[in-house]
């Protein structure tokens, strides 16, 4: 069960903290706790799950990566199937069931642009199902906090 | 032999080990002095591939059980600036501009909500309709039901596990 402060340091680490040798020390004293009191609070945290990780965000893209949102309208009898299908994909990243008629999202991740293209005809022709793509255009950055 | 960028991004990428002075423990890992490592990852930041250093919360677990996916059809020529206003809202944790696939998808702009239920979520989301007002010509939410598959980012390809 977490409490306020483990809630005020889920909040506080969201924001981001600077790029220097001892990053936990002014957080720690903003929360009135030793520096070994919030890596204590902060692995138990990693290890309920409730922060999946702690450090560097990078920007896949900017790495040389290519990335599309995918969504496949598949029929209600054939989803189990369909979605062994395409997870067997490595390139598929992320799979999301959804209430729609597109109701499955996945997000491709590859090398380059090209691959995009490959891997989403390959996921056509293992199919059958149609694969529609939504690159990004621009992305709009970001609110990205959850009020623990 | 010298440590590459892409040594540094492989070891970060599960995060940094939770120490007081976690690059130093890094940087004894890599092999290398802890101001290099430090000067490196700020030159990381500067170009953009390091956005930030920070926590990432597990909305699940956190209560925020409901996910909706709002996606919203807005005139081409505000999108930019309406939807960096989306982007905005402390409750958007995503925000993008995509293509339409007409017909059958009339949307271009499509913004991630998280809440409690999905009452908190229908509530955000009525919050998005009054921002973009007339410039939305209509709009759709997908709640997710089900994680069919989750992996993290990965440099080298792997091939992960089903999970449901």
């Amino acid at each position: 069960m977490l409490d306020d402060i483990d809630r005020a340091l889920i909040n506080r680490l969201q924001d981001g903290v600077p790029l220097q040798p001892s990053p936990f020390d002014d957080i720690a004293a903003g929360l009135s706790i030793t520096v070994d009191d919030l890596l204590r609070r902060l692995q138990a945290l990693k290890e309920a799950g409730a922060i999946t990780r702690f450090g560097p965000f990078f920007d896949a893209a900017a790495m040389g990566g290519a990335f599309c949102l995918c969504a496949m309208k598949v029929p209600a009898e054939r989803f189990e199937e369909v979605c062994a299908r395409v997870n067997a994909f490595p390139e598929v990243a992320h799979n999301y069931q959804r209430e729609h008629r597109l109701n499955m999202w996945f997000v491709l991740a590859t090398e380059d642009a090209v691959a995009i293209t490959e891997t989403a005809d390959a996921i056509e022709r293992a199919t059958g199902v149609q694969v529609m793509r939504f690159p990004k255009l621009r992305e709009f950055f970001i609110g990205f906090r959850v009020a623990a | 032999m010298s440590v590459t960028d892409r040594d540094i991004v492989s070891v970060l990428q599960g995060g940094l080990p939770l120490v007081a002075e976690p690059y130093a423990a890094v940087a004894a890992g890599l092999g290398m002095r802890e101001d290099e490592l430090l000067a490196r990852l700020q030159a990381m930041r500067d170009s953009g591939v390091i956005r930030r250093i920070a926590a990432a919360p597990n909305h699940f677990k956190l209560g925020m059980t409901a996910n909706g996916m709002t996606v919203w059809d807005v005139e081409d020529t505000r999108v930019a600036a309406l939807g960096a206003q989306v982007g905005a809202l402390p409750f958007v944790t995503h925000a993008y501009e995509r293509p339409r696939a007409l017909p059958d998808w009339p949307y271009n702009l499509f913004a991630m909500v998280h809440g409690h239920g999905r009452d908190e979520v229908e509530d955000k989301r009525r919050q998005i309709a009054d921002l973009l007002g007339r410039a939305s010509r209509g709009n759709d939410i997908l709640y997710s039901t089900r994680i069919l598959k989750k992996t993290g980012l990965r440099l080298r390809r792997e091939a992960p596990a089903c999970s449901d």
